[in-house]
């Protein structure tokens, strides 16, 4: 069950989009995904950022298997959703009337804009999850935010940016103990598996208890560590490791706003669909 | 008469992604009743894998493992209940209390494995007194109690469901000289009281040579050496290879011999070697 947590795990394996500067890729996600919702409300404007996202998982030199996997989780809420949007949308042509329903093609076009505007979102997102170390991501995201210490919240942006990488770190370590935590409890023969919902809400109880005493015992250790250590906040820390723009960060940023502009031209210029 | 044999066993974690490994590799044994038996390796040599494996929490991924001569996995959804005939103490168990109280938290395996509130309470009366958890920390809190009293406590978590063979990763971990003749003398005493058979996991050579039958060696896992105590511990080059070492008390003998005593190696506990050098002394060993 925990080996199933695929989201926000980052997967190894050479590409350009994993060389790509961490910053860049978090401005152009955003960049990208304002695109998506915003700018795209026809079949030309959706095709183009199909292709485009495909292309970005080609490069990204990663199985499509697990970006499906990825997919797999939110299929029943997106054919929810999709099949809500067909019956209630009442507007447009009628293509079929059976029954009490009634289907549109604006209630179809409405279903598909809908469902693949998410579909493209997730996928673009787990790009990034998939090819950026949940420590580049937080240091990134510090860097991003860093102009706000000319407003005076620089140690606020510190602290937070710490507070996540702390939390990022945990999370594989907690998954681990939780494993432990399972294991130690099912060969006491406590039943996870079946039962209830009662029952089984019952059975955690083993397993949370123990998960949240160790957390608590983590959190008073590495907070000596630290302390150990001299920490005292943002004051005054450099980085080992410091982030440059090369070339291929320049080109990349070149390439999506080529993309950005065409799409930009083929929304205005087409009939909006939704 | 063999009570658990393990037949070419293998194990992969996280098959068809690019974090694949094999931590078992066609490992097979076979432990005889009422046995202690070792298994020695060093640290990611599969030791652990292979334990989760002996109490159905792991699934091999080819061959089988044999309780009684009935394979484990026979029918999937009764593997409950091999794990209460094959108990499997964790490396620092402590971290599994969670009860309000220690009788509570020792009576959570009996109950789980069906008994009623008093057949559970019995077994885990039985089971704390084999441990050495004195009666008036029954009632306390299990997270009030100090690190070697946890310990205790967690072992008899498992040892109420009185298995028949009961498997221990690194019972000693962590705890001091008396804390370890704690743990490891109830674990003869549950052998004896139960009839049962142990296999147990340590870094402790010493503990290995004083108690074990039979050591297995594991090294990047697979089964690389399975002997005596003596038949393992003669070969001292052999187990320094793959990272491991011989009992400190035959390594000072060795060491005398290197510098041309004509000393016995062959001893392995401390009780064997002064033994041994009171007779090179010309003592009687029973002066000592």
């Amino acid at each position: 069950m925990l080996n199933d947590l695929t989201f926000g795990q980052y997967f190894p394996a050479n590409s350009l989009i994993h060389r790509l500067d961490p910053r860049l890729k978090f401005v152009l996600l955003v960049f990208c995904l304002v695109l998506f919702l915003f700018f795209n409300n026809n079949y030309y404007t959706l095709g183009l950022c199909v292709v485009f996202v495909f292309l970005v998982l080609l490069l990204s030199k990663i199985p499509l298997k697990m970006y499906l996997k990825n997919m797999k989780i939110i299929l029943p809420v997106l054919l929810f959703t999709a099949v809500l949007n067909m019956l209630y949308v009442k507007t447009g042509r009628v293509l079929l009337n059976w029954w009490i329903f009634e289907i549109t093609s604006d209630g179809l076009n409405r279903a598909l804009f809908f469902s693949l505007r998410v579909v493209l979102l997730i996928l673009i997102s787990a790009t990034l999850t998939y090819t950026v170390t949940p420590n580049d991501l937080s240091e990134a995201l510090e860097r991003l935010l860093s102009p706000l210490r000319f407003v005076g919240l620089g140690s606020a942006v510190h602290v937070l940016s710490m507070m996540m990488t702390i939390a990022l770190r945990f999370i594989p370590i907690l998954v681990e103990e939780t494993g432990k935590i399972m294991n130690a409890q099912k060969s006491r023969g406590a039943d996870l598996e079946s039962g209830g919902l009662t029952a089984r809400i019952k059975a955690l109880v083993p397993i949370l208890i123990p998960l949240f005493v160790l957390s608590i015992r983590r959190s008073y250790d590495l907070a000596e560590a630290m302390e150990c250590r001299c920490y005292n906040g943002g004051k005054g820390r450099k980085r080992m490791k410091q982030m440059t723009l090369h070339r291929r960060d320049y080109l990349s940023l070149l390439a999506v706003l080529l993309f950005s502009a065409v799409l930009i031209y083929l929304f205005y210029t087409s009939k909006g669909l939704v | 008469m063999s009570i658990l044999s393990v037949n070419h066993v293998c194990y992969t974690y996280s098959p068809n992604t690019p974090f694949v490994t094999t931590a078992v590799k066609d490992v097979s044994f076979s432990v005889n009743k009422g046995e202690i038996f070792g298994i020695i390796g060093h640290t990611g040599s599969g030791k652990s894998t292979l334990l989760q494996l002996l109490n159905g929490l792991l699934k091999p991924t080819s061959g089988q493992i044999l309780l009684n001569g009935t394979d484990i996995w026979e029918k999937p959804k009764e593997i409950r209940k091999i794990r209460s005939h094959i108990g499997l103490v964790f490396q620092y168990p402590e971290y599994q209390l969670f009860e309000e109280t220690v009788l509570a938290d020792i009576s959570f395996g009996p109950k789980n494995m069906g008994l009623n509130e008093e057949q559970a309470k019995e077994a885990a009366l039985r089971a704390a007194e084999t441990m050495g958890v004195q009666e008036e920390l029954l009632n306390q809190s299990p997270f009030d109690l100090s690190g070697g009293e946890k310990r205790r406590v967690a072992i008899a978590g498992v040892m109420a469901m009185e298995p028949e063979i009961i498997v221990f990763d690194e019972p000693t971990a962590g705890l001091d000289p008396i804390g370890r003749e704690t743990v490891l003398s109830a674990l003869m005493q549950y052998r004896a009281d139960h009839n049962a058979t142990v296999i147990l996991v340590s870094h402790s050579m010493e503990d290995m040579a004083l108690i074990c039958d039979h050591i297995m060696v594991m090294n990047s896992g697979e089964n690389v050496m399975l002997d005596t105590v003596p038949g393992i511990f003669r070969q001292a080059e052999r187990l320094s290879e793959i990272g491991l070492a011989v009992p400190y008390v035959t390594s000072v003998l060795l060491g005398l011999k290197k510098k041309g005593l004509p000393v016995s190696t062959d001893c392995f506990t401390v009780d064997e070697a002064v033994h041994e050098l009171l007779r090179l002394a010309g003592k009687e060993a029973d002066h000592a």
